[in-house]
C-alpha cells in the first residue's frame, strides 16, 4: 500500500512492539526496516535513507525508555529529530541586503521556474516592500516569454524581455542596466528549464551567474520528483553553487520526500515551497513543521499561523466560542464560509491536518455560486431554525425550500455540509494556540522527562 | 530460442524498430544487454547475498516501487534456487526474463495508436503540471504527419500563462491547424469546436492538449471529465487514444497520478517523458503492474523528432545498466 501516509506505517511498526517493555536489538530491527520502507516510499532518496536509518539505530539504541513513555515513542522521537536535523532547523530566507539584489531561477523543464518567479516577485511586493524587475531569459521553450509577460500583466510588475533572438546573456546584461536605471532593488532571471547533463546550457547558466553576481541561485525543485533528485540537484550545485532550493507542486499528494534529500546532498536550505498555481501559493519554508508533515503530524504549526494571517480575529473568537459553548449555528457557517474564502489556498493546508474532515476545494468562481446558494437557503429560514438547524423537520424544510426555489435535497446537502463544518471548528478549537498541536495528544506523545538525564545519573550510582 | 525471445515474440507482435537516437539515449556504449549483465557476472563470483541486494538497491534507485523491487527480487531468487544457478554469468536471462514478464503480465502489448475504424481519431493528453505534454503533442503531430496523416490540434490549457501561444507555435511550425479559445475560458469549449472543425476539414486526426493538473484537485479533475464527456457526445467511442504524460524524474506519486487519471479518463497509455537525462522512470512498472497501463512512447529531448516508440527490452537495460558496471 504505497500511498498510506508514513504516521500509519510508522504506528503499525510501533504496535508490534508495543507489548515489549525493551528495545531489543531484534524489534529495533523490524521497525526500522517498516522506516526505511515508508521513507523510500515517501521518495526520499535511496542513500539518504540509508544513513538516515543508521543515524537512527544509534540513536535509539543509546536512549533510555523512562517514565510513561514507550519504546516506540522514543523511536517516534529519534526519527522525528532526525529528521529535523536532516532538514535544517531554522528556516532561511532570502539574501536581501545589497542595493541590488538578483535571484536567478533555475530547473529542469517544467519544475515550475517561471511561476515560482512570479510569486517570488509578488512575495517580495507584497511582503517585503522591494520593487522587483522579472527578467525573461527563456529563449528556447516556445513561448516561455509570453508565459512571464502574462504573469507580470497579473500582478503588475515589470517584466523585461527582449525576444528570442538573442542570447541569454547577453538579456541579463540588458536587464541589470535597466534595473539600476530605474531603480528595482531585486532582479529575478526566469531561466530556460534544462537538463543537468547538457553541458552548452549548464554553460549558459554559468555565464549568466558570472555576468549577474547573483545574491540567490534558487534550484526550483518539483516535489514529484523521485530518487533522480541526488543527480539533478548535486549537477546543479556543483556547476552553479545554489544558495537555496524551491520545492514545488507540494500541494499534490506526494510525500515531498526530495526535500529531505536536498539539503542532504547540496548542504543548502530550502528557502520556499509552491502550495498552488495561484501567484500567492507560495510559502516560506519551515523544517521543523516539514518533518512534522512528513511524519504524517499535519502541518499544524503553519496552518494556526496562517489562519492568525488572514483570519479576522474578532469574527473567528466569535465562533470558537460559539463552538465551545455548542450554540454553532447556520450563520455561524455561513461566516465561516466567507472566511474560509479569504484563506484561499490555505484549504491546501488544511487537508494535512490528519483526521480533517475533506472541506471542497476552494475555487473562486465555483465558491461565489455555491455562497450564493447557501445564502439564499439560509436566509429562507427563520432565526431560531439557523441557531438551531435541528429543528428542521420535513415540513419545515418544505417551505424553506419553497422559499429560495432550491430541492430539500439541496437543503439536506447544506446540513451536512454544516455537521461537517461544525466538526471542523471543534478540531480546530481544540488546537493548543501556542504549539499548534491538538491539545488532547500533543503533550504526551512527545514530553520527554525533564529530569531524563539525572535519572540516569542516579541508576549509574546505584550500580 | 530463449524464453525471453518466445514470451516477447507473442506478446509484442511486431518488434519496433529502433532508431540510433534510442539506442544511444539508453545505451551509450552501444554494446549489448546481454553482454552488459556478462560485465555484471564478472563482477560477482557467486549470487550470494550481496549481489541481491545490489539487485534491490539499483532498482529502488531507478524509482521502481519498493514493493515491486521486492516481488521482482524475490522471483529472480526463486527462478536461481529453482535452476540451482550459483554463477552470475547464468542468471542474465533469468533478469530479463522475470523483469519481461512482470511488466508484460500477459498482456498484448502495443505501440501503435489506437486509430478510429473511420473517421476522426481523437487524442486527449492529459496529466500532472509541467510532465511535458504540449511538447509530447508537438512530437506526436510531427510523427503522424510523417506517417502520412493529417494532423489538428486543440489548445486546451486555457489556464496556464502562455499556454495556447507554445501550442499555436509549435502547430504554425508543423504547419498544422491549431484551434485556439480565449485565456481563461471554457476548455471544453475549445474541444468541442475542435472537434467540428476537424470532422468539417475531415482530418485524420485530433490532439487535444489539457491543463496539467495535479490529480487530487476535485475540480480540475471534474473539469477533464466534462472535456472527455464532450468528446465522447460527439464520437461516442472517443477518445480513441488518452495518452498520460509522466516524467521520468517522478517517483512514487506517478503511481496515484496513473490511479487518479484512470478513475476520470480511459487512460489507454503512458507517455514517458525526459528520458534523456539521468532519470530511469522506473515508476512505470510499477503503473503497469497496479494499473496495467502500457508505456506507449518515451520522449528524449526537447526536438520535435525526440519521441521513439517504447521498446521494453531497451527499457529494461538502461533500469539496469548500473548493475552491469560503468
Ligand atoms: N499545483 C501547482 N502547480 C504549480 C506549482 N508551481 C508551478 N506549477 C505549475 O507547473 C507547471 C510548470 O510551471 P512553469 O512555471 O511553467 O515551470 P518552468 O520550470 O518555468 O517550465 P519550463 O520553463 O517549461 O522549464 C505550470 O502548469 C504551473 O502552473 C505549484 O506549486 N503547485
Ligand atoms: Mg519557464
Amino acid at each position: 500500500m504505497p500511498f498510506e501516509s508514513l504516521s500509519d506505517r510508522l504506528q503499525d511498526s510501533l504496535k508490534k512492539i508495543k507489548g515489549q517493555s525493551q528495545l531489543t536489538e531484534a524489534n529495533m530491527d523490524e521497525m526500522l526496516r517498516e522506516i526505511r520502507l515508508a521513507l523510500l516510499e515517501a521518495d526520499v532518496n535511496f542513500n539518504v535513507v540509508k544513513e538516515f536509518i543508521k543515524n537512527t539505530k544509534e540513536k535509539a539504541l543509546g536512549q533510555d525508555v523512562l517514565g510513561s513513555l514507550k519504546p516506540g515513542q522514543v523511536v517516534v522521537k529519534v526519527v522525528h529529530d532526525e529528521l529535523v536535523t536532516l532538514l535544517g532547523t531554522e528556516a532561511s530566507e532570502l539574501d536581501l541586503s545589497r542595493d541590488m539584489n538578483v535571484i536567478m531561477m533555475v530547473g529542469l523543464q517544467g519544475s515550475g521556474k517561471t511561476t515560482t518567479s512570479g510569486k517570488i516577485a509578488k512575495y517580495l511586493t507584497d511582503k517585503k516592500a522591494k520593487k522587483p524587475l522579472l527578467v525573461a531569459a527563456d529563449i528556447y521553450r516556445p513561448a516561455a516569454v509570453d508565459q512571464l509577460v502574462t504573469l507580470g500583466k497579473q500582478l503588475d510588475i515589470p517584466v523585461f524581455e527582449k525576444g528570442t533572438d538573442i542570447k541569454a546573456e547577453d538579456i541579463v546584461t540588458q536587464a541589470l542596466a535597466y534595473a539600476k536605471e530605474n531603480h528595482h532593488d531585486v532582479v529575478i532571471v526566469d531561466t530556460a528549464g534544462r537538463l543537468h547533463i547538457d553541458e552548452p546550457l549548464m554553460q549558459e547558466l554559468r555565464n549568466i551567474k558570472e555576468i549577474a553576481q547573483p545574491s540567490d541561485v534558487l534550484l526550483v525543485v518539483d516535489s514529484l520528483t523521485g530518487q533522480d533528485i541526488v543527480n539533478v540537484a548535486s549537477s546543479f550545485h556543483e556547476s552553479l553553487t545554489i544558495t537555496g532550493a524551491v520545492l514545488t507542486k507540494l500541494d499534490g499528494d506526494s510525500r515531498g520526500g526530495g526535500a529531505l534529500s536536498i539539503r542532504h546532498i547540496t548542504g543548502v536550505p530550502i528557502k520556499f515551497i509552491g502550495t498552488g498555481e495561484k501567484l500567492d501559493a507560495i510559502d516560506m519554508f519551515y523544517p521543523d513543521r516539514m518533518a512534522d508533515r512528513i511524519l504524517g503530524m499535519g502541518d499544524v504549526v503553519s496552518l494556526v499561523e496562517k489562519v492568525q494571517d488572514v483570519y479576522d480575529e474578532k469574527d473567528a473568537m466569535k465562533t470558537m466560542n460559539r463552538m465551545k459553548q455548542g450554540t454553532f449555528g447556520l450563520d455561524d457557517m455561513l461566516e465561516q464560509m466567507h472566511q474560509m474564502k479569504k484563506l484561499g489556498p490555505l484549504s491546501g493546508v488544511l487537508k494535512m491536518i490528519p483526521g480533517m474532515p475533506k472541506i471542497p476545494e476552494i475555487n473562486d468562481d465555483d465558491t461565489d455560486k455555491k455562497m450564493k446558494q447557501t445564502e439564499s437557503i439560509i436566509f429562507s429560514m427563520t432565526p431560531s431554525e439557523r441557531r438551531d438547524p435541528s429543528l428542521l423537520n420535513a415540513k419545515r424544510k418544505e417551505r424553506i425550500a419553497k422559499g429560495c426555489g432550491r430541492t430539500v435535497a439541496d437543503i439536506n446537502k447544506l446540513l451536512k455540509q454544516f455537521e461537517q463544518s461544525k466538526l471542523m471548528m471543534k478540531q480546530l478549537s481544540s488546537l493548543n494556540p501556542e504549539t499548534g498541536m491538538p491539545m488532547t495528544q500533543g503533550k504526551s506523545q512527545f514530553q520527554v522527562n525533564p529530569n531524563r538525564k539525572k535519572e540516569r545519573h542516579k541508576k549509574k550510582k546505584k550500580k | 530460442m530463449g524464453i525471453f525471445k518466445r514470451i516477447k515474440d507473442s506478446l509484442v507482435g511486431q518488434s519496433t524498430k529502433q532508431s540510433e537516437k534510442y539506442v544511444a539515449g539508453l545505451d551509450k556504449s552501444r554494446s549489448s544487454f546481454s553482454s552488459k549483465i556478462n560485465e555484471l557476472a564478472a563482477r560477482y563470483r557467486e549470487l550470494d547475498e550481496d549481489y541481491f541486494e545490489e539487485l534491490e538497491n539499483i532498482l529502488i534507485m531507478s524509482d521502481v516501487g519498493v514493493s515491486m523491487v521486492m516481488t521482482i527480487v524475490d522471483e529472480i531468487k526463486k527462478e536461481v534456487r529453482l535452476q540451482g544457478i550459483v554463477d552470475p554469468k547464468e542468471i542474465n536471462d533469468i533478469i530479463v526474463d522475470k523483469m519481461f514478464v512482470i511488466y508484460a503480465n500477459e498482456s498484448y502489448m502495443t505501440t501503435k495508436i489506437n486509430e478510429a475504424k473511420e473517421g476522426l481519431t481523437v487524442i486527449l493528453m492529459v496529466g500532472v503540471n509541467g510532465a511535458g505534454k504540449t511538447t509530447t503533442i508537438a512530437k506526436l503531430s510531427n510523427k503522424l504527419k510523417q506517417e502520412g496523416k493529417s494532423v489538428m490540434v486543440a489548445a486546451g490549457d486555457t489556464f496556464r500563462a502562455g499556454a495556447i501561444d507554445q501550442l499555436a507555435t509549435w502547430a504554425s511550425r508543423l504547419d498544422i491547424p491549431c484551434v485556439k479559445g480565449k485565456e481563461g475560458g471554457d476548455p471544453s469549449a475549445v474541444v468541442f469546436d475542435a472537434i467540428e472543425q476537424a470532422m468539417a476539414s475531415e482530418v485524420d486526426v485530433l490532439i487535444c492538449d489539457t491543463a496539467g493538473r495535479l490529480q487530487n484537485k476535485v475540480n480540475l479533475m471534474n473539469e477533464l471529465e466534462k472535456m472527455n464527456r464532450i468528446i465522447q457526445r460527439t464520437i461516442p467511442e472517443g477518445p480513441h487514444e488518452t495518452l498520460l504524460v509522466i516524467d521520468a524524474t517522478t517517483g512514487q506519486n506517478g503511481v496515484s497520478q496513473a490511479k487518479e487519471f484512470s478513475k476520470i479518463t480511459d487512460v489507454t497509455g503512458l507517455v514517458l517523458t525526459k528520458m534523456d537525462g539521468t532519470a530511469k522512470g522506473g515508476i512505470v512498472l510499477s503503473i503497469k503492474d497496479e494499473l496495467n497501463i502500457p508505456v506507449k512512447f518515451i520522449g528524449l529531448g526537447e526536438s520535435l523528432d525526440d519521441l521513439e516508440e517504447f521498446d521494453l527490452e531497451q527499457y529494461i537495460y538502461g533500469l539496469c545498466q548500473n548493475l552491469m558496471g560503468e
